[in-house]
């Protein structure tokens, strides 16, 4: 388990208090201005050395990001945001840090900035965050009073102005093109890349996209170093991050862990064990709704970091973990997963907006019993003809958790839709795809 | 892409009132020189909070004019985020997380309580009631898990019986608590925390 003193995020409970005395206290803002001095490439220089991995999903390296923003500021201004648009479902560790933690977030916008060379930062926070983001600005204007940002930003000579964007309950938003469409008022529908948004992005300027998490954790990592920062958890997946742990499970929590830490260690110590014990587990989504689940055995010995999750054909995504046991059916639950994303692809991809109501809808059949046996091959083959036909990764996302549901559970789906569609039988499934075929059959039956 | 019903009764006015002028103008400075249109987001919120929680078409159009923008770009705005109402809700309006990891904790019972006590479908306003409700998707609240939002608050860890004694309490236009309803402290496990004992000691 991780040391206490290895954490990043000490107030990740609120128990010391987010306002700006009390995160000086735990040594934000404490030495900004010499991180500043040692100038940008040693900035990114660091980064990189750290390995630190973008933690909104993709897991992209962060300083590779940032080197390819244009060294110098042409006739475009450069940008940053934010992605605080956490939206995916079984993840809620943005909300902590933007609650308890704002300054540590505040403080890497501006090393972020300075690093990129951007004086504008929008952060772009979900519409439901309300709350969460009354406390954000009130630590905004904490910093500006006390001249941490703003015209002197800490001594430093640089200026920077921070903003948030309230989202408006769009998933889509989350995907930084798209985000980038909706801070510019329009419908949040993603553009295709390339052009990236590190050339091309907010109001055609070159545009620097991280999320909460990453741009959080960036101030420690300087002040303690990548060395150290390199040397917990493992080789290209190196660091801290934070597991949200919901489902069913004892104590569902955020906790703050190496990576690399074992999914059975992380449900058991921390979250106090499945319920109705170990013995009880279903599956495990790892990585937010949008990763494919692994199965009990798997969950067994899984570490948790990028690669060991993609060697079983998920992901750690978000790092939002979701526990299901044996009491739920297994069916059901990824039929609702299918309706999230339904109802929330943006409408843009014929594959992603068909396809998505497509896979809710077989899914729902499926979870009654009322599909037919074809259907299961035939849900494989529509989550296959999203996947990669889509501009931005949302097709994936809607994809995956189909098959992962269709990998480890095909036996159980059988089971209970057993039944033969050209059967002389009459069922009456209004929306069954040779409903046609059978209603003749029958004619000819009685005639 | 949710599909959402604009309301057939409009009003045929909509103003902002100073107050609401002043901040409008405000937020649009937030944006660059000749980007007012980033603005429409920020102003249809000042808009629906401005006419008891949902936006009229009117306000749309006035938005539309306050930035130098077509009426459809607010309009396809308005109608793609789904946290705009285009009809009128609740005073209080109430939403709740339906999605897998609060459906496994059991959010279709909170379903059901709004059904028995406010209406039995969604986004209904039943004669005099001062509720509607809504099933959403995810709220980012997961750990947490059933919740549900009313108008800017979370409702955490509830149960059947909490959650009828709130509606209970909104029915009579006493605001309820927000916050967990079994009583433990933000996102920390509820028993054995492992990590950060000092600082929860201090």
């Amino acid at each position: 388990m991780l040391e206490d003193k290895d954490r990043i995020f000490k107030n990740l409970y609120n128990d010391l208090g987010a306002d700006i005395d009390s995160a000086r206290n735990r040594g934000d803002w404490s030495n900004t201005k010499e991180i500043c001095s040692n100038g940008r490439d040693w900035i990114i220089e660091e980064v990189k050395k750290s390995e630190l991995r973008g933690r909104g999903g993709a897991g992209f390296p962060t300083g590779l990001k940032w080197s390819f923003a244009p060294k110098k500021v042409g006739a475009k201004p450069h940008y940053l945001v934010i992605n605080a648009d956490e939206s995916e479902p079984g993840t809620c560790k943005d909300r902590d840090i933007l609650r308890f933690e704002p300054h540590k977030l505040i403080e890497g916008c501006l090393i972020a900035s300075y690093a990129v060379n951007a004086h504008k930062c929008y952060i772009y926070l979900r519409g439901e965050y309300y709350n969460e983001g009354v406390k954000l600005q009130n630590a905004i204007d904490e910093a500006y009073k006390n001249n941490l940002i703003g015209k002197n930003s800490s001594g430093t000579g640089w200026e920077l102005d921070l903003y948030i964007h309230y989202g408006a309950g769009a998933y889509i938003c989350g995907e930084e093109t798209a985000l980038l469409e909706s801070i510019e008022g329009n419908k949040g529908q993603p553009r295709l890349k390339p052009p990236f948004p590190a050339l091309v992005g907010l109001y055609g300027c070159p545009t620097i996209i991280n999320n909460v998490e990453t741009i959080a954790v960036i101030p420690t990592i300087l002040r303690k170093g990548s060395k150290w920062f390199a040397s917990l958890g493992k080789q290209k997946n190196t660091g801290t991050k934070i597991f949200c742990i919901s489902g069913n499970v004892n104590n569902p929590c955020n906790v703050e862990e190496e990576m690399g830490i074992k999914l059975k260690d992380l449900i058991e110590k921390h979250a106090g064990g499945v319920v109705g014990g170990w013995d009880n587990l279903q599956a495990v989504i790892p990585g937010g709704s949008s990763m494919p689940m692994l199965s009990k055995e798997i969950s067994e010995n899984i570490t948790m970091d990028f690669d060991s999750l993609v060697e079983n054909n998920s992901g750690l995504g978000t790092a939002g973990v979701i526990v299901i046991n044996k009491d739920q059916d297994i069916i059901k639950c990824m039929a609702r997963i299918a309706r999230f994303y339904k109802h929330e692809s943006c409408g843009q991809c014929t594959p992603c907006r068909e396809g998505s109501g497509w896979m809710w809808r077989i899914l729902e059949r499926m979870a009654k019993g009322e599909a037919s046996k074809d259907e299961v091959n035939m849900l494989s083959d529509v989550t296959k003809q999203i996947e990669g036909h889509t501009i931005c990764a949302f097709g994936e996302g809607s994809a995956w958790p189909v098959q992962g549901l269709l990998r480890h559970f095909k036996k159980e789906i059988l089971e209970r839709n057993n039944f033969d569609p050209l059967i002389k039988e009459n069922k009456n499934i209004p929306y069954l795809i040779d409903q046609h075929i059978l209603e003749e059959d029958l004619k000819n039956v009685k005639s | 892409m949710s599909l959402k019903k604009v309301s057939k009764e409009q009003p045929n006015k909509f103003e902002f009132t100073d107050e609401n002028l002043n901040l409008a103008n405000k937020i649009v400075l937030n944006y660059p020189a000749g980007k007012k249109k980033s603005a429409v987001m920020a102003l249809l919120y000042l808009a629906q909070k401005q006419n008891d929680n949902w936006i009229p078409l009117v306000a749309m159009k006035y938005i539309a004019k306050f930035l130098d923008i077509s009426y459809i770009n607010v309009y396809e705005v308005a109608t793609f985020y789904s946290m705009y109402n285009l009809s009128p809700v609740g005073k209080y309006f109430i939403q709740i997380c339906t999605t897998t990891p609060c459906m496994i904790r059991g959010a279709y019972k909170l379903v059901d309580v709004c059904k028995k006590n406010i209406s039995e479908k969604e986004n209904e306003l039943l004669g005099k009631k001062n509720c509607s409700w809504t099933e959403v998707e995810c709220l980012g609240a997961c750990i947490s898990a059933p919740m549900a939002q009313i108008n800017d608050d979370y409702y955490e860890d509830l149960n059947v019986k909490q959650f009828e004694s709130i509606i209970k309490d909104i029915l009579k236009d006493k605001k309820p608590k927000p916050g967990s309803y079994r009583g433990r402290v933000n996102s920390e496990p509820e028993k054995n925390r492992q990590t950060l004992l000092e600082n929860k000691n201090a």
